[in-house]
């Protein structure tokens, strides 16, 4: 689903320039629960802004579903984040004017889907993340358990094909962290792709492999035995 | 792209801080009002101008005997003279592309004594000698009866077409005019006809009080014999009178034995020059118009565009999100001059409704107060009104596309990570 290889990426600021990610070789098979781990600084963040064509690499390449990600330009990319990648970010960035259902449906909007479709889908998705009843809440009305879940049923509203997370639990106490990481498992369950990027051991525990990080090369990529998060729910 | 969600977001972003959007609202509206008032006012004055011309055919002088000036051929200078009857003839005859060149003879004037008479009422009246022609040179509007023919230019018939506002000072209300007979000098003439001048020469009262015979007939009656004492030229359409004047006065001073460079010795007022350059003097009205209300427009459109951008900037994370989610560089564009497009036309359309209640207020003001002199009826035509719009909304979209292409200059993982 997702190769990588070779890959470089450095920020320039200035005269100086930062080297974050210094060959990274990498690849994701379509559903596995894959969790990016590291230090603060170590580039998690900056190589699943690549992934999610957020940021631009430098050099080396990237295949997503077996098609090269290069020299796109804004349009093509604007298609392919759509249609094949869903974010989920550490401080959930809802739209504060859009209630629940509305943000759902944002990526439905940008796919031309009709409105009433829309809104059946945002809804049938709000259902799954169980914030049906919260549809028209504004953001400011949910705690931020809620809008984690309501990040997430929007980054599945368009079925993509990966769902990429920047540290969706970063903001959240552990007992939310544990009910979020609950639903990105039934996700997967069903057979999504999923990339998680964190820094607690406890929340990599809970995927099927994690790629360790460190000074911009991955030093560790292991699969690992899954721990359920539905057992420290309720 | 126009959908209800895009409108709803329109008017989210432009209803959340109304005081911000009035104002910048404002400054396009103001520029619009002035826009509005000065064409209007332009117009106000052109048509205060062009009542005074009346419906007069343009393209026509006027041409009068004046003093010699110059010795010629053995003749003193300082001489009176008169054009002949031979004169008409010799210019239709060397002068081409001359529609009319009617002969006029007239009699009494301004504060005259009472030269026509009618039983016990009299009064004092320009009384002309023309041929039928005349009317097509100062058009006028025959109310009962005919204007005059060639029959009666062939017969030197004694027969008047007089003017409503003679008929009121001569005649009974309802009394028959056609067929009835007024002295003019003494010399009886049978009425056949009245007519009514649109307003010329400001009040328009003047135009109303004309008295018009076969020239012929006025000769005759009159003692003129052969002499002319001005006439009417109108050039052909296609033609100006302005361009074959030379010429016409050239055949004039041969025919009266005047020296060739004796300009002052043949008197001569050019409607058609007058004409255009009072229609220039128009034009730069106009012109000042849209340039002065175009400027003040401008700084209302640089106003929103401002706005526009300080609106961007402001939602540059939430452009980010949006990118994120995959929303296309046009659909965001599309946004931001939508709503650009939107705030201009609205309050344009503001300047636009409130410019045409000043007019309308001015207009019942000037016709509380009666007439005003040069000033008449201020107005914009429909067509104003469209280039207003297309105005506009050329601003309006030059005014979002600098805040629309600086919205998606941003990478997005730039913009997601703004504050
Ligand atoms: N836009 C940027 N400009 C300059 N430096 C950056 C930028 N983004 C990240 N960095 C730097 O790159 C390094 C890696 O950042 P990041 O990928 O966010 O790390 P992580 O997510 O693992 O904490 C850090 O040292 C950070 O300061
Ligand atoms: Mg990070």
């Amino acid at each position: 689903m997702i190769e990588i290889k070779n890959l470089h990426k450095s920020y320039k600021m200035g005269s100086n320039s930062l080297h974050v990610l210094k060959g990274i070789n990498f690849s994701v098979k379509e559903g596995e629960l894959v969790a990016i781990m590291g230090s603060s600084g170590s580039g998690k963040s900056t190589l699943l802004n690549i992934l999610g064509m957020l940021d631009e690499l430098d050099e080396g390449s990237y295949d997503l579903d077996g098609v090269e990600i290069k020299n796109l330009n804004e349009t093509k990319a604007a298609n392919y984040r759509n249609k094949f990648l869903g974010f989920v970010f550490q401080s959930f960035n809802l739209i504060n004017y859009k209630n629940a259902m509305e943000n759902v449906a944002l990526p439905l909007y940008y796919q031309k889907v009709a409105r009433k479709e829309r809104q059946e889908k945002a809804l049938k998705y709000l259902e799954q993340v169980g914030l049906k009843e919260w549809a028209d809440h504004l953001p400011s009305e949910l705690s931020g358990g809620q809008k984690q879940r309501v990040a997430i049923a929007r980054a599945m509203a368009a079925e993509p094909k990966v769902l990429l997370a920047d540290e969706p639990t970063g903001a959240l106490d552990s007992k939310t962290s544990y009910e979020v990481m609950d639903l990105i498992q039934k996700i997967n369950d069903q057979g999504n792709t999923i990339l998680i990027v964190t820094h607690e051991p406890d929340i990599a525990d809970m995927c099927k492999r994690i790629v360790h990080l460190k000074d911009g090369v991955i030093i560790e990529d292991k699969k690992v035995e899954q721990v359920r998060a539905a057992q420290y729910v309720q | 792209m126009f959908n209800k969600d895009r409108w709803k977001e329109i008017l989210e972003v432009l209803t959340t801080n109304w005081f911000r959007t009035v104002l910048t609202a404002f400054g396009v509206f103001w520029g619009i009002l002035i826009l509005i008032i000065l064409l209007s006012a332009g117009k106000g004055f052109q048509n205060g101008i062009m009542v005074d011309f009346g419906d007069i055919a343009t393209n026509t002088m006027f041409m009068w005997t004046q003093t010699t000036t110059k010795e010629y051929q053995g003749l003193p200078k300082g001489r009176r003279y008169n054009f002949k009857v031979e004169d008409v003839a010799a210019i239709k005859d060397q002068v081409p592309n001359l529609r009319f060149v009617s002969p006029r003879n007239q009699l009494g004037g301004f504060g005259g004594n009472n030269n026509v008479v009618r039983g016990i009422r009299a009064g004092a009246f320009n009384v002309y000698g023309d041929y039928p022609e005349y009317i097509k040179q100062d058009p006028m509007t025959i109310t009962s009866g005919r204007f005059l023919n060639y029959n009666d230019i062939n017969e030197k018939r004694k027969i008047a077409i007089i003017g409503e506002g003679v008929k009121r000072e001569l005649y009974e209300e309802g009394e028959e005019v056609l067929g009835s007979y007024i002295k003019i000098q003494g010399v009886s003439f049978m009425v056949l006809g009245t007519y009514k001048k649109n307003s010329n020469n400001g009040d328009g009262e003047e135009g109303q009080k004309e008295v018009f015979v076969p020239f012929t007939a006025f000769s005759q009656a009159f003692n003129r014999g052969n002499d002319v004492g001005w006439m009417a030229i109108t050039a052909q359409d296609g033609n100006s009178i302005t361009s074959l004047k030379e010429k016409v006065m050239d055949v004039v001073k041969a025919n009266r034995r005047i020296h060739p460079e004796d300009d002052r010795a043949v008197g001569h007022f050019d409607l058609y020059e007058e004409f255009g350059r009072i229609q220039s003097l128009f034009g730069a009205i106009t012109f000042i118009g849209y340039f002065v209300g175009i400027l003040v427009l401008l700084s209302g459109i640089i106003g929103v565009s401002n706005i526009m951008l300080i609106v961007v900037k402001e939602r540059t994370k939430e452009i980010g999100i949006r990118r994120a989610l995959g929303e296309g560089p046009w659909s965001i564009k599309g946004q931001i001059l939508m709503e650009s497009v939107f705030l201009t036309i609205i309050s344009g359309m503001a300047g636009i409704s409130f410019g045409a209640l000043f007019i309308y207020g001015v207009n019942a003001l000037l016709d509380s107060v009666g007439p005003v002199d040069m000033f008449l009826n201020p107005s914009v035509s429909l067509s104003v009104v469209v280039s207003a719009l297309v105005i506009l909304m050329i601003s309006g979209l030059l005014a979002g596309f600098i805040p629309a292409n600086s919205a998606i200059k941003v990478k997005p993982i730039d913009a997601l990570r703004t504050e």
